[in-house]
């Protein structure tokens, strides 16, 4: 009796391609909107991602995210040295610093200051140059995106004076640019996860961030520490927390309070909520619709098969098998179509992150959607009077 | 004059041949539709007993319960009160799978509108009643084209009920309803979507292919000119069975 389900599902071609395209449509909003959804909360905190090695941020109890910085005075790092169960802790500068270009316009760069005897907390890949190099005078290190973007500079004549029209040169090795009127060398190419801030990224020492940082009296932005071994970030982040008053979350932690600052504070989960929502219910809506359509067109030869001896439970597995192969496709094309959105925009800077939750829950979703589609069937099916068939 | 006092006294209904084993035998039937106020009386207390090897035809006006009376014979519809035996078993006794399955061993169905699987071809269709009773897919068409040869139409197998005329879709349905050897053959009138001709060809058809010993066969219809069919014709009436009659001219009186 399967092949007899799948003849009949199949054999109506403009239903089968019905309920197959609601399917897909929901699968593919779903994944989709997820994706760029995780991708973006990604973003909020890829400087935590970047900045891998240190377990366990302190910082001013008031911080609530990665961007929102609440320096802390100087001597705050010595009290997180002392804090028992503290294998190391360094400084870290992260502040907006006003870059001038050399066509005399000025941009705003995300100026990360890192310890200067370990240089923890550097960007997780160099494109050229390397880190050690930050310890040459005057040294930074652009990131490729700033360096190539909003960095770049205009190529000048022999009189020095800019080519009309010209295509912007990406920042080298070896070009200058001016970090709060204070000359600074880069010294290195560095690629960083997106974030949220536009902004391009420098990386330099913290004593040389803190000479280009306007001149405050805390200019502290976060400690970094280690737990000595056998102790776990978490109780680091309670002795921390007990002796220093400060505040101090782990990586996760604090990973998970940025991405729950954007969450409450900001209306992008509402807005992919809704296309996620959108998604599931047009789905639902097309393909319950066309698969109930379906089953009611049947429903006369479901009556046809009751009556010549085929029980209830046998038509039931024959909704069934038509719900999952129908459901399988639609699946599988949605999320294919998905996952090939980043490939077929090439590789621009979309937030697409296909995680296996995202397509766990979009199974989830269209399963739900085929049972309900099922359901509604199967209850006809289940009422069904066999006598139904002698009726014209 | 002698000629009254020589007349047999005609029977008032004609009774199956008392040797044959009975195939069906309902007592007192009823059945009514809804409840309340819209509560329709279908079958007032039906008797009929059908005779194995027999062709019993059901006729009679509109609305009277012909159809009514052949759902509950075929065990598809529950009956209110009343005995009904159909090869010594009582639908009445048995569950609701129980039922099912020796319908699906032990009848044959033929309807007015074929009720043919649009998307299945000939011997798919016809091998349908097999792989309900659990025969595998090529074993069952097998079986059914040979059936499609018997009904004239062993050439056309492939071919998609819309693909066949009205005459040919019915013959696959006889195809159908014959395939597994079932006992009892119902018919709702299985001719009046054919043309005059055509309804002859099937008949006859049924007539040389399906009426056997050990088998009964219950046609539905209002077809009079088919009724030269039949063995025996019964005329219902409002929900109950007038007469039975051998010969169709005594419908008539
Ligand atoms: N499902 C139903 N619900 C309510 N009443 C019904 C139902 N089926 C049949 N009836 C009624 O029961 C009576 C007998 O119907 P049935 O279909 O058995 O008649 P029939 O002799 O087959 O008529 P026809 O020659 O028109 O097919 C009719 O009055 C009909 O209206
Ligand atoms: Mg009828």
């Amino acid at each position: 009796m399967n092949f007899v389900a799948l003849r009949m599902l199949m054999g109506d071609r403009a239903k089968f391609l019905g309920i197959i395209m609601g399917l897909t449509f929901a699968s593919l909003l779903i994944t989709q909107q997820s994706s760029i959804f995780v991708g973006i909360m990604t973003r909020t905190f890829g400087f935590i991602t970047d900045t891998a090695l240190p377990e366990v941020w302190v910082m001013d109890p008031k911080v609530q995210f990665i961007d929102d910085v609440k320096p802390l005075r100087d001597t705050m790092l010595q009290r997180v040295r002392g804090v028992p169960g503290v294998e190391w802790a360094v400084p870290l500068y992260k502040g907006l610093i006003k870059a001038r270009l050399d066509n005399g316009n000025f941009q705003q760069c995300n100026v990360i200051g890192l310890d200067d005897a370990t240089l923890i907390g550097g960007p997780p890949e160099m494109v050229e140059g390397s880190i050690a190099d930050l310890r040459k005078a005057d040294g930074v290190i652009v990131d490729v995106v700033g360096a190539s973007t909003r960095l770049a500079k205009i190529p000048r004549d022999a009189d020095g004076k800019p080519i009309r029209g010209a295509k912007p040169e990406p920042l080298k090795i070896g070009d200058t640019l001016e970090l709060n009127d204070r000359r600074a060398v880069v010294v290195g190419i560095c690629r960083n996860s997106r974030t949220f801030q536009s902004q391009p990224v420098i990386y330099t020492t913290y004593s040389r961030a803190t000479v280009f940082a306007p001149k405050e009296r805390k200019l502290l932005s976060f400690v970094l520490a280690q737990p000595a071994g056998g102790l776990s970030g978490a109780d680091l982040v309670a002795r921390i927390e007990a002796q220093t008053g400060l505040m101090a979350q782990t990586r996760s932690e604090f990973s998970w309070t940025t991405i729950m600052y954007f969450i409450r504070y900001t209306g992008i989960p509402i807005n992919f909520g809704i296309a996620v929502t959108l998604g599931f219910l047009v789905g639902t809506a097309i393909a319950g619709q066309t698969f109930y359509n379906f089953t009611l067109d049947n429903l006369r030869h479901f009556g046809a098969l009751k009556a010549m001896g085929a029980g209830t439970l046998r038509l039931l597995g024959m909704i069934v098998q038509q719900a999952l192969v129908v459901g399988l496709i639609g699946y599988g094309l949605g999320v294919g179509l998905a996952a090939l959105v980043p490939v077929l925009s090439g590789g621009s800077e979309l937030a697409f992150r296909l995680l296996w939750q995202t397509l766990a829950l979009t199974g989830v979703a269209v399963t739900v959607i085929c049972v309900l589609a099922a359901m509604i069937s199967m209850v006809k099916v289940i009422r069904l009077e066999p006598a139904i068939v002698f009726k014209g | 004059m002698t000629t009254a006092t020589m007349d047999t006294p005609r029977k008032p209904d004609a009774l199956p041949d008392s040797r044959a084993p009975l195939a069906v035998s309902c007592r007192g039937v009823t059945k009514a539709y809804g409840q309340g106020q819209s509560k329709v009386m279908a079958l007032r207390g039906v008797d009929l007993t059908i005779a194995c090897g027999e062709l019993m035809m059901l006729v009679g006006p509109s609305g009277c319960g012909k159809t009514t009376l052949i759902s509950v014979i075929a065990g598809i519809l529950d009956r209110d009160e009343g005995e009904c035996g159909v090869f010594g078993n009582d639908f009445a006794h048995m569950s609701q799978r129980a039922k099912t399955r020796w319908r699906g061993s032990n009848i044959g169905f033929v309807f007015q509108a074929f009720n043919l699987l649009p998307t299945l071809n000939a011997a798919e269709n016809a091998a349908v009643p097999l792989m309900i009773l659990g025969e595998g897919r090529h074993a069952a068409v097998k079986r059914a084209r040979e059936m499609l040869d018997r009904v004239g139409l062993g050439d056309r197998w492939k071919s998609l009920p819309s693909q066949l005329s009205g005459g040919q879709q019915q013959r696959v349905a006889i195809a159908r309803a014959l395939i597994h050897g079932p006992k009892l053959i119902v018919c709702d009138e299985p001719t009046s979507a054919l043309d005059h001709e055509t309804g002859h060809v099937i008949m006859r058809l049924m007539k040389t292919i399906a009426v056997a010993e050990d088998r009964a066969l219950v046609i539905v219809t209002h077809d009079a000119r088919i009724f030269g069919f039949a063995d025996r014709i019964a005329r219902m009436d409002d929900g109950r069975v007038e007469r039975i009659v051998r010969d169709p001219a005594d419908l008539q009186t």
